[in-house]
């Protein structure tokens, strides 16, 4: 692997989606989706709900069929050979099966014995599955009986008991509380740091800049495909953080203000989007003491995801 | 309109429930003012939810007390429920029923009177942006229309208490933007709004946070102060191999906490001064290159994960 930084030169694809469709009944669920994963590449499917991610994700595992267009994983069609891209992969969804009845270990075991995983190899690669998850001092406790970290954790550690050349995670932290989406981070990071290619789809804008590059997908359309870096260089505008009181009158004048895109609140203070920090924070402040309303502060930010994603939106539209 | 010197909407005092030998909830203490919107964190079995319950009339303390809109939630329990509403984002609205006939539903669910169903329906449909669709099926509706409907219903007997479970976690950024606005507008009314959610994104909307973890109350203050009050100085590492730098730099005197961030490296120290020779000289010793660090401001995660460190880590189940 190459240096901390995004991958430069980007390695021959692994993914190949090409015009990908899926279609229920008059749905259309995925739209002709088109963009490359590279070798090695931590590559995110970024959306609400109801985006296509899902939908995606199963295509690329060959569980689902499309309707028009082709995915090649390696180099298998999932049109033409949906069972042979499943030894390419290791995918771990929503609903991930683990036994409730079964402890830890036991659950471990029986996917290493599902995925054919030599005996003399388990025992590295539990070791190396448990460091990163924190699940060795819960190895004898019931798969039912985990929080939800936990249980997600324990889904990933399953998925990856066979060494797979690609992994597709279906929003592994959807719902999981910050200390235990640090651990799955780190698992998934163990992976990318041996050559696997990992695409991860979740709900969460700002999970967006951990990815090397992300997919930006909104009702079945991809919005972008960039980095993170690129897409918050190309929204050009910036966010200036307001401290202001009364903060929801203040919201409600610079909405009416020209050179102000957006105004939202978050809690007491305001976040406005504007074409540059530099030029309109002046004019910002101005409008907000003619009105008699003394900021306490304004900062520039750069802009985050959330603001990609409602500018991307709101183009599309 | 919120007033400053009007009774607290929410009183709990050293609020107790044991299961058993179980500590659930560890005497709690907080108040929550008339119109504000009040976060509750924590991990899974922290004891948000066994608190909300208690105050929300559902189940009683062990110990302590409390009130909600001034009622005692040890003898009033049943007015209380009167009082408040739920809406999560499990929120179950009758998909297969139209718009109208879900706010009929609900109105009749919650003994709205009849002379007031049909302006607050007028209402309820007005707020969701769904004015002349009151006859399209529910199911068929995009999910950011969803959740502003689901909104509707659960305030559609003018709760003085609102509770939200993740309301707006996998909605799209800007239906979101607008789902809090709708809540801005309720409190300005003098609803008061506890959330309770493992989403920052979501917990950056609210005025005031309460963390909570082991049952325990560890920090209660407002976004802005708990992300200044992250003690740790943080330094973001570009390493050439970011998962094995996690590990080489674990038991390093001068680390509190390391994690994955993108491919960068995210390390809380116990002080700056001499901790980047320090980490240099470790990933040295590994084999690993540092390639590039800089000091970085914390996030409202980075506040969560360190006072639940402080307060001795998430519970381990």
């Amino acid at each position: 692997m190459t240096a901390g930084a995004p991958v430069a030169v980007p390695a021959p694809p692994v993914i190949r989606v090409d015009g990908l469709t899926r279609r229920f009944g008059d749905v259309t669920a995925v739209d002709a989706l088109s963009f490359n994963v590279a070798g090695g590449e931590l590559f995110g499917l970024v959306g609400p709900d109801g985006a296509g991610k899902t939908t995606t994700l199963r295509m690329l595992a060959g569980v689902l069929r499309p309707t028009a267009g082709d995915a090649i994983l390696g180099d298998v069609s999932v049109a033409r050979d949906p069972e042979g891209v499943k030894h390419e992969i290791a995918y771990m969804s929503q609903r991930f099966g683990l036994y409730a009845d079964l402890t830890v270990l036991e659950n471990l075991d029986f996917y290493a014995d599902l995925y054919l995983v030599p005996k003399r190899e388990r025992a590295a690669r539990l070791e190396r599955l448990f460091h990163f998850s924190n699940l060795a001092p819960f190895k004898d406790r019931l798969a039912g009986k985990l929080s939800g970290g936990m249980k997600q954790k324990l889904g990933l550690s399953c998925a990856l008991i066979h060494q797979p050349k690609i992994l597709l995670l279906d929003e592994p932290t959807f719902g999981v509380d910050p200390i235990s989406r640090r651990d799955l981070w780190l698992i998934v990071h163990d992976m990318v740091a041996q050559g696997v290619t990992v695409v991860v789809s979740t709900a969460y804008m700002d999970e967006a800049e951990r990815f090397d590059r992300v997919a930006l997908l909104f009702e079945g359309r991809l919005l972008a495909v960039e980095s993170p870096q690129a897409l918050q260089d190309a929204l050009g505008g910036e966010v200036l953080v307001v401290q202001v009181e009364p903060a929801r009158a203040a919201r409600d004048l610079l909405r009416r203000h020209p050179r102000v895109k957006r105004a939202a609140l978050f809690g007491d203070k305001l976040h406005v989007t504007v074409a540059s920090a530099a030029d309109d924070a002046p004019l910002v402040e101005q409008a907000l003491r003619d009105a008699g309303l003394v900021p306490g502060s304004i900062a520039a930010e750069p802009p985050s995801m959330e603001d990609v994603f409602i500018e991307r939106m709101t183009e599309a539209a | 309109m919120t007033q400053a010197h009007a009774a607290p909407a929410v009183v709990a005092d050293k609020l107790r429930r044991t299961y058993g030998d179980f500590v659930a909830v560890d005497d709690v203490s907080f108040e929550v003012a008339q119109g504000e919107i009040f976060g509750f964190l924590g991990p899974n079995g922290a004891g948000k939810t066994t608190t909300i319950k208690m105050l929300a009339g559902l189940l009683l303390p062990t110990a302590g007390r409390g009130s909600v809109a001034g009622l005692d939630i040890l003898t009033q329990s049943e007015a209380i429920k009167h009082r408040i509403g739920y809406m999560s984002q499990l929120f179950s609205l009758y998909a297969d029923l139209t718009v109208n006939e879900n706010i009929a539903f609900f109105s009749g669910l919650y003994n709205v009177p009849r002379d007031k169903r049909a302006a607050r329906h007028d209402w309820a449909v007005q707020m969701a942006g769904l004015a002349d669709q009151g006859k399209r099926l529910t199911g068929q509706l995009p999910l950011g229309l969803k959740q502003r409907l689901a909104l509707g219903c659960a305030v559609l007997h003018e709760p003085k208490i609102l509770f939200l479970d993740e309301p707006t976690s996998g909605v799209d950024p800007l239906s979101r933007r607008r789902f809090w606005d709708l809540i801005d507008a309720l409190t300005q009314q003098g609803t008061t709004v506890f959330v309770s959610t493992h989403y920052m994104e979501e917990a950056e909307y609210c005025h005031r946070l309460a963390l909570m973890n082991r049952g325990a109350l560890v920090a209660l203050d407002t976004p802005q102060r708990l992300r200044a009050g992250v003690r740790e100085p943080l330094l973001e590492l570009h390493t050439s191999d970011g998962p094995r730098a996690v590990e080489a730099l674990k038991g390093l005197p001068q680390v509190v906490e390391t994690s994955m961030f993108g491919r960068s490296v995210h390390v809380a120290l116990h002080q700056l001064e001499g901790a980047v020779e320090a980490i240099a000289a470790r990933l040295a010793e590994r084999g690993l290159a540092l390639t590039a660090s800089k000091p970085i401001p914390p996030s409202l995660e980075d506040a969560f994960v360190s006072l639940v460190r402080a307060a001795g880590g998430a519970p381990t189940g």
